[in-house]
């Protein structure tokens, strides 16, 4: 499904250069259920955005399902967003003047869905994330866990192969993030490859691999196995 | 294509007031533009309507006092034409189409125990068409060339003349007393005087027989076929001034002898500056309308910087960047369209407005004696102005809309969804 070969990424400004990934290799299977940890600025935000096609690359191969990524045009980046994959933001990311539904409604607007029918898919969504009363309520009116909610079902809209979560926790209490991971789970249960990237630990706990970042490189990870994490090191993975 | 429409009604719906402030800029240049036009036309119009009551390539001569010496005569003779300059004209001025001679004379018109004193005018058969005289079907005729040559005594009154004398009772066929003599009404014409005088007209040989029995009269007019340049105006006068000059015995340069009155030359003078007003009216119109334009760019710039979050949004879940690219014109559009429409419609509403009381007020003053000259008519612009104006729009919704839409496709959705 996933497959990144020595990926490097750097940010340049006027002053310094910044060495964000120094050589990411990392396979993720379809149906997966993947979370990235690290510290701030270990550069797990810049690989989801990597792999969610948000942000380029500057050396090394980032295959999604068997297709390179690379040299994509906008309008090619914007087709594989939309066609493949859905987004959880932390700051949820929902358009202030747009109502839930609405905001829920929008991917399929650029597949060009009707707009009697992308609702109704939309209301269908908001049912299912217990949302139904809310759905016309606009973004300000709704609670985080809601605006969360909201948020994975407008993921969900254009039935996504994979959805990339960054810090889907971060801005809410711990009743609510136990709520929202429950949500993501079932979806990962449906057979979505799910990747969420936390530094919640009891996040990480509900996924069954945990890459561990460190300086822009993988430091380790461990995998549930049997219902027993066990950890194993980034070269002992490649060896 | 409604679907896109209602995605970008409500973005605009978003912010009203801005949206709304932005429109006005458009709305007040095409208002600007509209009423601009509606005023150059309008005294367009009015000029145009005076020249239009006369014949507007007719020349009209009268004859003067000589200032300068010449050929041993000396200045100051009074001169006078005589039926031979007349006939000189119509047979050497090549130019020359109608011509009339006109003798004018004050007199006392009674009929019964009603009477006035009017100008009573001898004149030839083409002095009808030259200043365009209306008789109305079932009002008589003018004087024809039998009435000339049989120096008849017939008169045609002006319409005024008639209610005076006549009070309501018909009055073709009636006679009149002109002076001692009586004249049969033949017509009645229903043109009124630009300035408010009133007229009867007899057959110039009439006239000279009883007015004149020296056969000396001052006034010749007559209209010219092909002078359309100012240059050959000028030519034109000068040729006549030295045919005048040969039959009357006067120095061409002497300007004191001979006046001429070249309406022709004054016409194609006046459209010259009307030209030159609309150019001017123009560009103040398209000026203003341009400012509008940058303003609805400017506003739409901001507008994109402020949604940068929003588009960044948009991008994330996959639109494409000529959705973008469109959806932001096509907002430019919408508002440069609706309002610019608002701005026409209220534009031609004022030009329509002014007309509408304008022709109330000319309504009013019709039934009046006060003078008729107009400055101003009819200050509206023709459909031709709304189409142009509505492609203009269109053209201005893309061009303002264009710069910040490609900063829109531009923005990065990371760093814009990190804006906050």
């Amino acid at each position: 499904m996933i497959d990144l070969k020595q990926l490097h990424k750097s940010y340049y400004t006027e002053a310094i250069s910044l060495h964000v990934l120094k050589g990411i290799s990392l396979h993720i299977d379809s149906g997966e259920y993947v979370s990235v940890m690290g510290a701030s600025g270990s550069g797990k935000s810049t690989l989801l955005n990597i792999l969610g096609i948000l942000d380029t690359y500057d050396s090394g191969e980032y295959y999604l399902d068997g297709t390179l990524m690379k040299n994509l045009s906008e309008k090619q980046a914007a087709h594989y967003r939309n066609e493949m994959i859905g987004f959880v933001f932390q700051s949820f990311n929902l358009i202030g003047f747009k109502n839930a539904l609405e905001n829920v409604a929008l991917p399929l607007y650029y597949k060009n869905v009707s707009r009697k029918k992308r609702n109704i898919i939309a209301m269908e969504l908001l049912d299912k994330m217990g949302l139904k009363e809310w759905a016309y309520h606009m973004p300000s009116e709704l609670s985080g866990g809601q605006k969360q909610r909201v948020a994975i079902a407008r993921a969900m809209i254009s039935n996504p192969r994979i959805i990339l979560a960054d810090e889907p926790t971060g801005a809410l209490d711990s009743q609510t993030t136990v709520e929202v991971m429950d949500v993501l789970t079932h979806l990962n249960k449906q057979g979505i490859t799910t990747i969420i990237v936390t530094h919640e630990k009891s996040v990480a706990d509900a996924t069954n691999r945990i890459i561990h970042l460190k300086d822009g490189m993988i430091e380790y990870e461990t995998r549930k196995e049997n219902g027993v994490h066990n950890t194993y090191t980034y070269a002992a993975q490649n060896l | 294509m409604n679907d896109h429409l209602q995605e970008i009604f409500s973005t605009l719906k978003k912010n009203k007031l801005r949206t709304a402030l932005t429109g006005l800029s458009v709305s007040w240049g095409i208002f600007i533009l509209i009423v601009l036009l509606g005023a150059g036309n309008g005294l367009k119009n009015g000029v145009m309507s005076n020249f239009s009551s006369r014949a507007v390539n007719r020349i009209s001569l009268w004859s003067g006092t000589t200032s300068i010496p010449y050929n041993g005569l000396k200045s100051g003779r009074n001169l006078h034409f005589m039926e031979k300059e007349v006939s000189t004209i119509h047979h050497e001025v090549t130019q020359s189409d109608l011509i009339t001679a006109r003798s004018d004379k004050s007199q006392t018109i009674s009929y019964g125990s009603e009477y006035g004193t009017y100008q009573v005018r001898g004149v030839m058969p083409a002095y009808c068409e030259i200043e365009k005289l209306v008789i109305q079907q079932g009002d008589g005729r003018f004087i024809n060339q039998l009435d000339i040559n049989q120096t008849n005594k017939v008169i045609v009154l002006d319409q005024k003349i008639v209610e005076v004398l006549f009070k309501g009772k018909p009055a073709l066929g009636q006679y009149v007393k002109v002076g001692q003599l009586m004249f049969k009404v033949i017509g009645i014409n229903s043109k009124k005087e630009q300035w408010g005088g009133s007229n009867a007209y007899i057959p110039f040989s009439t006239s000279q027989v009883i007015f004149n029995p020296d056969k000396k009269f001052n006034q010749i007019m007559f209209t010219v076929n092909g002078l359309e340049t100012k240059a050959a105006n000028e030519r034109f006068d000068e040729s006549l001034r030295n045919l005048m000059g040969r039959s009357l015995s006067f120095d061409p340069q002497d300007k004191q002898a001979l006046w001429v009155n070249n309406t022709q030359a004054e016409y194609i003078e006046t459209m010259k500056i009307f030209g030159g007003i609309t150019i001017f009216v123009s560009i103040i119109g398209i000026f203003t309308l341009i400012a509008g334009i940058v303003g609805v760019s400017n506003i739409m710039l901001v507008t994109v910087k402020e949604r940068t979050r929003e588009i960044g949004i948009r991008k994330a879940i996959g639109a494409p960047p000529s959705s973008i690219l469109k959806s932001i014109i096509l907002e430019s559009i919408i508002i440069t369209a609706i309002f610019g429409y608002v701005g026409l419609m209220l534009g031609i509403g004022v030009t329509e407005l002014v007309n509408f009381l304008m022709e109330q007020a000319a309504a009013a003053n019709a039934s009046s004696d006060s003078m008729q000259m107009s400055v101003f008519k009819n200050p509206t612009v023709d459909i031709g102005y709304a189409v142009f104006a509505t492609v203009v729009l269109i053209i201005a919704g893309v061009l303002a809309g264009y710069l910040p839409a490609r900063k829109a496709v531009k923005v990065h959705p990371i760093e814009a969804m990190r804006e906050e």
